[in-house]
């Protein structure tokens, strides 16, 4: 791993088992710097448990896990993980309801994250404008002083993607960002990510083979806690292995 | 839609509802602060005297606020539900009737200048360490916050690192009440056992029983009241406030921005026993006592009901809280002392399942509590600060 570029993301024969069953078995792949990646499976493929492999909240039985090719993430906690510059959205939009969409924001952006500083932390009028230039980026601007909880579904997910781009990450993780939006919405959002990607790589977990068309990226098909093919949506739709686990049963 | 327009109106009225609420807040402490007057300048014949118990009564409700507001400071923003405040409040309260036994001096009934009398008829013969130092009046002040924040920041750092949260906490926070009450009630402890700490004589050379000097901590209480609102607003309306609200409703999101969750409970958890500290040591020369049954688990949950009925999530609310139920608690016990335990309960079954704000729900007051509108049982779980079981992923 010391051949430079290093890929962004880089795993190698991940293992993790609850009570004996295999959520991921081996797997391996790497995300290259400024790369959209998406990555779909049935349920039960294990994506979500990768996401947590990576962001600290479950350790591996076996196997690596590295980010830009130095820092270990098998050995760090959920907090210096994010503050390296892993940001991950969750499957349910999450998003502090009681607290404005300019503050929500705000929260996120980055910034001393020590108790003592952010007791008489302001914000300097480069953050706030920062802050309104990803307001605009996720649409939300005309919503900046209403409550993140009295946004439609669609919106809390794009808050919570703006929230993750204040934190500056090099990479996002993005679970399944168009579950339940409309049709409007989710070609809104594959615009919005499409955008994102190039100068950060991000990571698209997603069911909907639309969206994923839309996304036009390399895709990886994760299955029983492997992958199962990688390569243009065109490909892995036509490999028989997938065929066989989607619609072979 | 006349969206901007209606929230330019709707802030208008707020920061005019604001202008309101400060108003009233001012007349309220300006009536308070003069309170006293009306026991010291007014002859005790007229019909406008007040008596001493009352100046005494209404100290006591000063400093319940101000344990109030401590509790508030971590339910009501951090949703972390502590059933052991009582405690920092009692150590606090300990720490000043230390001071207050040492003030007594060679005026005690065994004459012995060092020595509480508690502790010549245990035969001690000398001051144990942990009573040197508190003849010092500053010394005293400092073990008032010291302590309890000292204790609440070891207790805090090993439960919110190991990410205990919900009924758990709540669940030994008042085991850690109830273990120090039977500890303090242990003779050889060195604190006066079941009987505390009494008989004080003066403080600072004031004698305790002369009404200026009752007016003199009535004040104490009334300022201290008003800064720790202050510092409690401030800390509130800080960038750290907004990150404690975040942790009170979607902890794992602000663990994922990179903030120590942990670090950011501690702080809070550790100022409100500071607090809670503080208010222990202004009641204890105004009741004259302190005695293990401070360390009560009822104790302490009473205290939660008052943040829960004046609204927690609210400052105000938390100190209208304490004043109700205490006045109610005063007013009702002495018709029907043997209801009020029930009617206690009633109340706080009550506004859990009707006025999830509070009082100062009622009010309309916009406070930063979590909204809840229908009552239900998720009230309560939002009380306990647990959240409802999320749906699991579905794992074949």
């Amino acid at each position: 791993m010391t051949k430079p570029p290093n890929p962004v993301l880089y795993l190698d024969d991940v293992t993790v088992s609850f009570d004996g069953f295999k959520a991921l078995n081996g797997l391996s792949f790497v995300v290259e710097r400024g790369e959209l990646r998406t990555i779909i499976g049935p349920n039960g493929a294990g994506k979500t448990t990768m996401m947590d492999v990576i962001t600290g909240k479950t350790r591996p039985d076996k196997g690596t896990a590295f980010f830009k090719g130095v820092h270990d993430l098998t050995k760090l906690d959920e907090e210096s993980i994010a503050n390296l510059g892993i940001g991950r959205k969750f499957q349910r939009p999450t998003v502090f309801d009681n607290h404005t969409v300019f503050e929500n924001l705000e929260l996120a952006l980055k910034a001393d994250r020590r108790a003592f500083v952010t007791l008489f932390a302001g914000l300097a009028p480069a953050q706030k404008e920062r802050i309104e230039a990803v307001m605009e980026q996720i649409g939300l601007s005309a919503r900046a002083r209403d409550l993140a909880g009295l946004l439609s579904h669609g919106q809390r997910q794009w808050l919570e993607i703006g929230m993750l781009l204040m934190q500056d990450p090099e990479l996002l993780l993005v679970d399944e960002p168009v579950a339940g939006m409309t049709d409007h919405e989710t070609e809104q959002t594959a615009i919005l990510l499409k955008g994102i990607a190039g100068q950060r790589s991000v990571v698209v977990v997603e069911h909907d083979m639309e969206f994923v068309r839309a996304l036009a990226t390399k895709v990886t098909v994760l299955h029983e806690g492997s992958v199962l093919s990688e390569g243009t949506v065109d490909h892995v739709q036509n490999d028989a292995k997938v065929i066989e686990v989607y619609l072979g049963r | 839609m006349s969206g901007p327009l209606n929230r330019s109106l709707a802030a208008g009225m707020e920061t005019k509802a604001r202008l309101y609420v400060r108003a009233a807040l001012l007349i309220v402490i300006a009536l308070l602060a003069a309170l006293p007057l009306l026991n010291l300048l007014v002859p005790p014949g007229s019909s406008l005297y007040l008596p001493d118990f009352a100046v005494k009564l209404v100290g006591k409700w000063l400093c319940f606020a101000i344990l109030a507001l401590a509790i508030d400071l971590v339910w009501g923003y951090v949703g972390i539900l502590s059933l052991g405040h009582g405690a920092f409040f009692a150590l606090g309260g300990y720490a000043m009737g230390m001071y207050l036994m040492r003030a007594i001096g060679d005026r005690g009934v065994y004459k012995n200048p060092i020595l509480p009398d508690f502790m010549v008829f245990l035969n001690w013969k000398e001051l144990p360490w942990y009573w040197w130092g508190f003849d010092n009046f500053l010394f005293a002040l400092a073990m008032v916050v010291l302590v309890p924040g000292l204790l609440a920041f070891v207790f805090g750092w090993l439960a919110f690192r190991s990410r205990i949260t919900g009924v758990y906490l709540s669940i030994i926070t008042q085991a850690m009440t109830f273990a120090l009450m039977l500890a303090f009630f242990r003779n050889d402890m060195g604190f006066g056992g079941n009987n505390g700490m009494t008989d004080f004589k003066d403080i600072l050379g004031f004698p305790l029983n002369t009404d200026a000097t009752r007016a003199g901590l009535y004040w104490a209480s009334l300022l201290m009241l008003v800064l720790t609102f202050l510092l409690c607003r401030m800390v509130v309306r800080s960038k750290l406030g907004r990150v404690l609200t975040a942790v009170r409703d979607a902890e794992s999101r602000v663990r994922f921005l990179g903030y120590s969750v942990t670090n950011y409970k501690l702080f809070a958890f550790t100022l409100s026993a500071m607090i809670a500290g503080v208010a222990g040591a202004l009641y204890v020369p105004q009741v004259g006592i302190i005695n293990p049954s401070e360390f009560s688990p009822a104790a302490s949950i009473e205290a939660v009901i008052w943040v829960a009925v004046g609204g927690r999530g609210s400052l105000v609310g938390a100190v209208l809280g304490a004043f109700v139920v205490n006045g109610a608690k005063s007013w009702l016990t002495s018709y029907a002392p043997e209801y009020w335990l029930f009617i206690l309960g009633g109340i706080f079954v009550a506004v859990t399942l009707f006025l999830p704000r509070g009082l100062i729900g009622l009010l309309g007051k916009k406070g930063n509590g979590p909204r809840v509108t229908k009552p239900t049982m998720a009230n309560l779980s939002a009380m306990l600060g647990t959240v409802p079981p999320e749906p699991k992923e579905q794992r074949p």
